[in-house]
């Protein structure tokens, strides 16, 4: 946590605001509940018993943008989704952060053709890309682990975007 | 950034009136006696980006209409680009609970189109795949079924035992889901090892599972409460729909095409197609349970026919099947056909076919119509999904708002089935 100093057996310990912060939006950052394609089947089951995303504080998935945090786009994005996923991620409140899982959501994956986004990076910003189709559940914990360390590093004159 | 968002959101707002649902909905919406309501396409209980506009009295629904087409791929388009084995890997991921069935229709289409013989063996184990498809396909929709109406412990078990199907898929074919195991001509490789105590061990496993998830639910008052007397099908109805699998068999419609025109192996077992009476959620429910312990006694049969099955894992036709890799060294003829096989592709000739299949949804069909070329003119997917939610509208009328969530759960829709 970035501990500075431990003041003997005072039970004090000295840190400074952004890490405290940092470290208290990386233990809860909850997911939108949200799902497009095969890759949602797997983030089902990283969250399910196997898994268990519970250990990064991230079981709570939150139905409404409003109260989520962190957008997994699971699944290809087509051109009739694409408004809805940006409107999500608009009513979504700072801070926030986009995962791209799978390739689809990535690059387009094997879609290059009429009706798919060539990756949803076209139309959000996004901070961690999963490759794989669609990626173990291994490696959207690792991607996880990689948002947060990402999320860990943030500086405090960088919030206000 | 903050108003920027807020234009967004604006612009996506819907701008038309009502008079344009006009026919769609009744006459009382239209003068604001009855509410509109949209539903989806994010929603946590529409089984992915399914969007139903609801027009609502009370709590009561007067009508639903569908909108389908957020996961819209083109798939079928993209298979035209390929050459036919490639296509397989993109049938894959139209019905992503249940991949091998889409593998399965695509390469019997193909092989009825080119007259390629199958042998036992590979008949066998595709067998054995379908039914671990079904029980995957049957497991994560009583897990999210169940979630959709608050019990949340069963989706946790369901995909416990889950994983280890998906196991079994990765040790066949190097992935979890998206496997493209079943190739034209028979499989992409024997089994491996590994593969038959795993089986073995999650046979003798999995049925004690049923019994609990069986006890959380079958007679849990709160469950029947939801489900039962809910989302009644007639068997006319469903017929004229023409929804099928385990949604029509539930309304006692005894139709399976396991049985009524077997294919692969299903001829040789003995099983039972479990019907309901009601046709309401909770015979849906009855009827897929069911249906999973009759998946496992059909394993149980195909491995003891396995052992004496004859022939390999796939044809030995080398215009359509390659050579195993020790031949390569060998024989110049085999490199030719490697070669040949990994650029060009096999050629079928310019006819049609139409294959289906019972897939865990229901009758999964292939139109498939040859160039004589090397890639196909046309395929085309005929999905359960689509039918089951174009069926929606007649189901929910007259129910309750929360009763939407526990119908669509019921006739199990993927929406990448339907859309494609």
């Amino acid at each position: 946590m970035g501990v500075t100093q431990k003041l003997g057996n005072l039970g004090v310990v000295t840190t400074t605001l952004e890490t405290a912060i940092n470290w208290a939006r990386t233990g809860a950052t909850w997911p939108l509940l949200f799902g497009l394609a095969c890759c949602a089947i797997e983030y089902m089951s990283t969250q399910a018993s196997n898994y268990d995303l519970a250990r990064f504080g991230m079981e709570l998935n939150r139905a409404s943008p409003r109260q989520a945090d962190l957008m997994i786009v699971a699944g290809r994005v087509t051109r009739k989704m694409a408004p809805v996923v940006r409107q999500l991620y608009d009513q979504m409140a700072d801070p926030k952060w986009v995962i791209a899982m799978g390739d689809c959501a990535s690059s387009g994956g094997v879609y290059n053709n009429y009706a798919v986004v060539q990756g949803v990076d076209e139309i959000l910003p996004v901070d961690v890309y999963i490759a794989g189709c669609p990626p173990r559940p291994e490696q959207l914990m690792h991607g996880i682990l990689t948002l947060h360390e990402k999320i860990r590093g943030e500086r405090i004159n960088e919030w206000a975007k | 950034m903050a108003n920027m968002a807020m234009t967004t959101a604006a612009q996506n707002e819907w701008q038309g009136d009502l008079s344009e649902l006009k026919g769609l909905v009744s006459e009382r919406a239209l003068t604001g006696e009855t509410m509109m309501l949209n539903m989806g396409p994010h929603h946590p209980s529409t089984h992915g980006v399914l969007r139903l506009l609801l027009e609502l009295d009370g709590e009561e629904i007067v009508s639903c209409i569908p909108d389908v087409g957020y996961l819209h791929t083109g798939i079928e388009k993209n298979i035209e680009a390929k050459t036919y084995e490639k296509g397989v890997t993109l049938t894959d991921r139209m019905d992503y609970l249940a991949p091998m069935s889409n593998n399965m229709v695509f390469c019997m289409a193909i092989e009825k189109l080119t007259d390629l013989d199958v042998p036992e063996r590979a008949q066998v184990i595709r067998t054995i795949c379908l039914e671990l498809t079904r029980l995957n396909s049957h497991l994560v929709w009583l897990g999210t079924h169940a979630i959709d109406m608050g019990a949340m412990s069963v989706f946790l078990y369901c995909f416990r035992e889950r994983e280890m199907i998906l196991d079994m898929f990765e040790m066949l074919s190097g992935q979890r889901m998206m496997g493209s195991y079943i190739r034209p001509g028979g499989v992409w490789r024997d089994l491996p090892q590994e593969f038959l105590p795993a089986l073995e061990t999650f046979l003798n496993y999995f049925p004690a599972k049923i019994d609990d998830y069986e006890r959380l639910l079958t007679n849990n008052p709160v469950w029947i409460d939801r489900t039962q007397g809910i989302g009644v099908i007639e068997p006319d109805v469903a017929l004229a729909y023409g929804i099928t699998g385990p949604s029509l068999r539930a309304s006692g419609v005894n139709w399976d095409i396991r049985k009524t025109s077997p294919y692969l192996t299903y001829g040789h077992y003995s099983f039972d197609v479990p019907l309901g009476e009601h046709g309401d959620v909770y015979d849906r429910y009855i009827v897929r349970v069911r249906e999973m312990r009759e998946s496992v006694s059909i394993i149980r049969q195909a491995l003891k026919h396995l052992t004496q099955a004859s022939g390999g894992f796939r044809s030995n036709n080398r215009k359509f099947v390659p050579p195993p890799r020790s031949e390569l060294g060998q024989s110049m003829e085999a490199v030719i056909h490697h070669f040949k096989l990994w650029t060009e592709g096999f050629s079928a000739p310019d006819a049609e076919v139409y294959m289906a299949i019972e897939s865990p949804r229901g009758e999964i069909g292939c139109y498939l119509h040859g160039t004589g070329g090397n890639k196909p003119r046309r395929v085309h997917f005929k999905t359960p999904s689509l039918i089951h939610i174009s069926a929606l509208s007649m189901i929910t009328k007259n129910h309750f708002i929360a009763d939407v969530v526990a119908i669509i759960g019921s006739v199990d829709i993927v929406l990448g089935d339907c859309d494609r």
